[in-house]
């Protein structure tokens, strides 16, 4: 029973982690929460079908299609996530003014909430499908109905919980951070999910490890504790990182935070320009009374 | 423009594979099989400074997950099938590894 909801709140820790990254990053967005919702239920029937799929996974491209897919997977999450920052970093301030004017009808964030329900389904997936292969194989194993009705319902809520505490403490930063926070949490998110990748091509001898274990770290922090996991996957650290992962990690890094720096650059120079021209429309009327 | 970026993009990994299989011909090879989930052998020998691959056979009936946070491995085994891991080069010493879908069963990798 321990052993079932053990491994079932890793994985479902790690997936948790990330919806609740992006759920916090789409903080006011509205119909959030049937988004996030929309993309955690896409996720559990594409890792059913996943793991159904595994024989055929298993045995494509010469034995190395586990790896590629799992690349394919986490790097098109990167590409997401790269896509979502730099949107938001052009329309993230006026999310936070409409904030402040509820009544307002909230547009901002509808375009790029799409692309980050596919981000919580894909993190969903991968996990997932994990989950469904482990329970498979326990359920094969004769393990009893009482292991399945009480370790799967623990480790679900374990890892939900887990997800939840860390909502509520991002809530925490105020306001005026939150976004470029969240923002700059997802950026370092996208580089670990980056860095993963290249892990797994590694695995697959697609890419070469470009020095196999560049330092070890194991004595402070193991990949193998659930804190480790945890941060492995919030930040991508790894104990015994590969040359080829560090690359990978910082050449996302740098694209996505100048992807955020110079869109914001360009919005704050745009904004400069169209300021005095929205001005002289606001004086007009005003400047005709005067004239009357 | 985009396509032909995506053409790009695909004829590099096209390449990547064709360079990796090319690497792979002459590699060493090692054997590892799961059964009453045990690793046989439990302790593999295998060269330092050398990449070299593992085969590992899963005689279970139940899929199970070969991994190390030793070697930073992580790959699903399906019953009776068995998976290619590419290894190394590493350094001298004992790395464990474990299946992570019964994580009583345990073995090490000896480099020498």
């Amino acid at each position: 029973m321990l052993g079932i909801a053990l491994l079932v709140f890793r994985e479902v820790l790690e997936a948790a982690l990330i919806v609740t990254i992006v759920a916090a990053a789409t903080r006011g967005v509205p119909r959030r929460a049937a988004f996030v919702g929309g993309g955690i239920a896409l996720g559990v029937a594409g890792a059913i079908v996943v793991a159904i799929c595994m024989g055929f996974i298993e045995g494509s491209l010469g034995g190395i299609g586990p790896e590629v897919f799992n690349a394919a997977v986490l790097l098109a999450a990167v590409v997401m996530l790269g896509w979502h920052v730099t949107w938001m970093s052009s329309h993230g301030k006026e999310m936070v003014q409409q904030m402040h004017r509820v009544t307002d009808s909230v547009k901002a964030g509808s375009s790029s909430i799409a692309i980050l329900l596919a981000v919580v389904a894909l993190a969903v997936l991968r996990e997932g499908s994990e989950i469904v292969l482990f329970l498979y194989g326990m359920a094969a194993g004769g393990a009893g109905e009482l292991g399945f009705l009480t370790g799967v319902p623990l480790g679900l809520a374990g890892g939900v919980a887990v997800g939840f505490a860390l909502y509520f403490g991002l809530l925490r930063i105020p306001i005026r951070h939150f976004f470029s926070a969240t923002n700059w949490m997802l950026v370092v998110l996208a580089a670990g999910l980056a860095s993963s990748a290249a892990g797994f091509l590694i695995q697959a001898n697609v890419l070469p490890a470009w020095g196999n274990q560049l330092w070890d770290t194991s004595w402070l922090l193991t990949n193998g504790s659930i804190v480790g996991q945890a941060v492995h996957i919030l930040t991508g650290y790894e104990a015994r990182p590969a040359g080829m992962q560090l690359v990978f990690w910082v050449v996302t890094f740098a694209i996505l935070a100048a992807g955020m720096g110079v869109i914001s650059l360009r919005v704050t120079a745009q904004r400069k320009r169209v300021k005095p021209a929205s001005q002289r429309v606001s004086d007009g009327p005003a400047a005709a009374t005067r004239g009357a | 423009m985009r396509r032909w970026l995506l053409m790009k993009m695909v004829a590099f990994a096209g390449g990547l594979v064709i360079w990796a299989a090319a690497g792979a011909a002459a590699m060493p090879e090692f054997h590892l099989v799961l059964k009453d989930q045990k690793f046989e052998p439990a302790t593999l020998k295998v060269p330092a400074d050398t990449k070299f691959k593992v085969l590992v056979t899963n005689r279970n009936p139940a899929p199970s997950e070969f991994e190390s946070t030793d070697f930073n491995r992580e790959k699903i085994v399906l019953p009776n099938s068995t998976v290619t891991v590419f290894i190394g080069p590493l350094g001298k010493g004992t790395y464990k590894f474990f299946d992570d879908f019964h994580q009583s069963t345990t073995g090490s990798l000896v480099v020498e």
